[in-house]
């Protein structure tokens, strides 16, 4: 039962791949449920689910579509969302082909160490010959499929005249490879083809390391993303539907939105009245009622009836592709960032490469001849460019990441990690990043009959407040009552009939300042608030980041009334009322004060100063912009994952920096020797491995750092 | 030495195969969800299908 369900209709309809993400998948449970109940579904033909992206993907025929799809998954109790076209194929295909080369290149390895290891012992003669030759077969087309990422890279580099660890690398292993087949040719007794491979085998176990953190993060955010309308469902003049991919909408065509769906573009209402759910723009969680003639936003989620709206800008036009573009242009700074393996890098080949040629210079001087000259210049390009320098950042990252994974925090990449390790000034947004962002109500004064029809009634809707007092009375373990006659109005709440009385979840007798909603019974209205609690540990979390040294501040885009109450009650130094390019200017002039700001942020109105910050984390619950933007992602209720992820950035970037101390004392011992013609390919052969298994232990000491 | 004759190709042909089947799980897509692996091995076979 754990291969893939295949109903084996041999139907003549074309079948069809669709993929979606279902985010709550948890447990075995999840799985063998969806799969076996959209294998149950009429038209479908196969489903499978990728439990590591939380992706489901099924094979199903045309006449079924993806809507169909998605309602059944929900009949099972999951939400789910389409993915475009496998968007992390490029990625996945990066890292098979990094994946492929290690496996490639640990089979040469193990194999010329075999015969290295004969000759090094003793072979002599035509068996040494033999050995040589073997090696030779073995080692060029490892080199030359096993090398490709590196010598890509190395020549993109030079292309571009600049110089990086890959040029080095791809130098030492073309010219040992060449020499060493020289060397079997001419029948000399020398052969490098051992440290050539090893080296390839090394660095590239370094860089599937990376691209294996860097792919295992995307997964996860993948399985957030997934708000923004697709497609919408479009009427002509003749009054026929079809369905139009968010790219091809133009302005002056009518949507028509169902409740549930996601707009695909900007428009105005023309016919119909709704309440919208805007979190993905504003990160406010209360919904909006949206009458004819009003404006309504892409990315914002119908909550009530269908509507028709007329286009006004879509694509690239709309107001969330331009926050997007205002926030590229914030990131580009960011991409000017040099990774701390490229500045070791920058001072680092330069001083490889004119050490090997004043060697290969020095020894001609000396009049060794040209032949022992290269082959000591080679042994100093290899020798210090050991594997330990390709292995010391990705080994403490990967670490890193997983263990700060295993705590709820995602971080995209390596140089996020860097970058959250420099930083001395956090500003927080407030709702939805110090607050919960989600309302909770004020249940302690309802009487017990009047908690069980407020949980029937609101269990019924999908309106994020009903949501909050569902959630809220079931975590009290309150039984619903039976209702009859169960209805939801756009706008207007949900009312029904108990026990001959008319009851409703409607909105309340007041028109108060705080969101509220009214729980009515015959005639009597009881009103039940929402707060918005800040987050239980923020205190703690602020503390612990006041004790590293970082000053944290508010910066909210709410009024001063509410942002100054949290702030003070946090002491906290506080911002309100600013639009997004208010938080991005504050960000500009703390970063030309020399300051390196984290901003922590969950709206889209955070995104700019997300993507221009120093460094940047988003809680899971914000909006796909944000967390696009952010360079890390924190899931839960917690907000401890922030001082966490800084902490343990602080740890690694230590790891490294004694990662690389340790090259460097192994290259100090190693070149001299190198230089002075002493190095065998036995010597350079132990001492790259033992190089590589410190600098992997002493990384390993990052698992147990997140605690 | 002659034993060499036979070492070297079966050490190779052995190394080889190692290879061949790790490409061949590559692409089966064996390692694309490892966690799924795990928690498959926890769901019941059900008696009533098939």
């Amino acid at each position: 039962m754990n291969a893939p369900l295949a109903l084996d209709t041999q139907g003549s309809m074309p079948l069809r791949d669709s993929r979606f993400t279902v985010p709550g998948m948890r447990c075995a449970g999840c799985i063998s449920k969806i799969e076996r109940g959209l294998a149950k579904l009429e038209g479908v033909d196969a489903a499978r689910v990728n439990f590591s992206a939380k992706r489901v993907a099924v094979r199903h025929h045309d006449r079924l579509g993806e809507d169909d799809l998605i309602e059944a998954i929900a009949a099972i109790g999951f939400e789910a969302q389409p993915v475009a076209d496998n968007p992390m194929a490029r990625d996945d295909r990066e890292s098979a082909a990094l994946m492929r080369a290690l496996a490639v290149a640990g089979f040469g390895m193990m194999n010329i160490m075999l015969l290295s290891v004969s000759v090094w012992s003793g072979a002599e003669g035509v068996t040494r010959d033999l050995f040589h030759w073997l090696s030779a077969m073995i080692a060029l087309p490892v080199v030359a499929y096993a090398g490709r990422p590196f010598f890509a890279s190395a020549a993109m580099a030079l292309r571009h005249r600049r110089t990086n660890m890959d040029v080095p690398i791809s130098i030492g292993v073309l010219l040992a490879t060449g020499l060493s087949l020289y060397e079997t040719i001419a029948g000399t007794g020398h052969a490098y083809f051992d440290s050539a491979v090893m080296l390839l085998f090394f660095l590239l176990a370094g860089r599937a390391l990376d691209a294996t953190m860097r792919n295992r993060t995307r997964a996860g955010i993948g399985a957030l993303l997934s708000r923004m309308g697709r497609s919408a469902m479009v009427l002509d003049e003749s009054g026929a539907h079809r369905t139009v991919a968010a790219e091809d909408l133009e302005r002056g065509m009518l949507m028509i939105v169902a409740a549930g769906e996601a707009l695909a573009a900007d428009g105005v209402i023309e016919e119909g009245e709704t309440t919208l759910d805007n979190a993905m723009l504003t990160g406010e969680s209360a919904p909006q009622a949206a009458r004819v003639g009003d404006t309504v936003y892409a990315g914002a989620i119908n909550l009530g009836n269908a509507v028709r709206v007329r286009v006004t800008e879509a694509a690239s036009d709309t107001a969330l592709a331009g926050i997007a573009r205002l926030m590229d242009e914030a990131g580009q700074s960011r991409s000017h960032y040099v990774r701390i393996a490229d500045r070791a890098s920058r001072l680092y080949a330069p001083a490889v490469h004119s050490l090997a040629l004043l060697a290969f210079a020095g020894w001609m001087i000396a009049g060794a001849g040209w032949y022992q000259s290269l082959v000591i210049a080679i042994a100093v390009l290899i020798i210090t460019c050991p594997c330990a320098m390709g292995l010391a950042v990705p080994a403490a990252q990967v670490v890193a990441s997983g263990a700060l994974a295993r705590n709820g925090l995602l971080v995209k990449d390596g140089s996020a990690l860097e970058r959250l390790a420099e930083i001395d000034t956090a500003l927080f947004d407030k709702t939805g990043t110090l607050t919960v962002g989600e309302p909770v109500p004020a249940l302690g004064h309802l009487t017990d009959r009047q908690a069980a029809i407020a949980l029937a009634l609101a269990r019924t809707s999908r309106h994020p407040l009903s949501k909050s007092i569902t959630r809220a009375l079931e975590g009290r373990g309150v039984q619903p009552v039976d209702l009859s006659g169960v209805q939801e109005t756009g706008g207007n709440g949900v009312s029904a009939v108990f026990g001959g009385i008319a009851v409703a979840l409607t909105r309340p007798d007041t028109d108060g300042f705080r969101i509220a909603t009214g729980l009515r019974i015959g005639d009597e209205v009881t009103n039940i608030a929402f707060d918005d609690p800040v987050r239980h540990d923020a205190q703690a979390t602020l503390d612990e980041l006041a004790a590293a040294g970082i000053e944290s501040a508010v910066v909210s885009g709410d009024r001063a009334g509410p942002v100054s109450a949290v702030a003070g009650d946090l002491g906290l130094e506080w911002k309100a009322e600013l639009h997004p390019d208010a938080k991005l200017a504050h960000i500009e002039k703390l970063k030309s004060a020399r300051h390196r700001p984290l901003m922590v942020g969950d709206g889209i109105n955070d995104g700019p100063a997300l993507a221009a910050a120093h460094a940047s984390i988003a809680p899971g619950s914000a909006s796909d912009v944000s967390q696009q933007a952010a360079d890390a992602v924190f899931l839960g209720r917690s907000l401890r994952p922030v001082v966490l992820a800084v902490r343990v950035a602080r740890r690694t970037m230590r790891i490294v920096r004694q990662n690389f101390t340790f090259a460097i004392v192994y290259n100090v011992f190693a070149v001299p020797l190198a230089l002075a013609g002493l190095v065998t390919p036995l010597i350079a052969a132990v001492a790259m491995s033992l190089s590589s298994l410190v600098v992997v232990g002493n990384s390993l000491r990052l698992a147990r750092a997140a605690q | 030495m002659s034993g060499l004759a036979f070492l070297i190709p079966i050490a190779l042909g052995l190394g080889m195969l190692g290879l061949a089947a790790f490409f061949w799980a590559m692409k089966r897509g064996q390692f694309e969800d490892l966690d799924g692996a795990a928690q498959r091995i926890l769901i019941d076979d059900e008696e009533d299908e098939r």
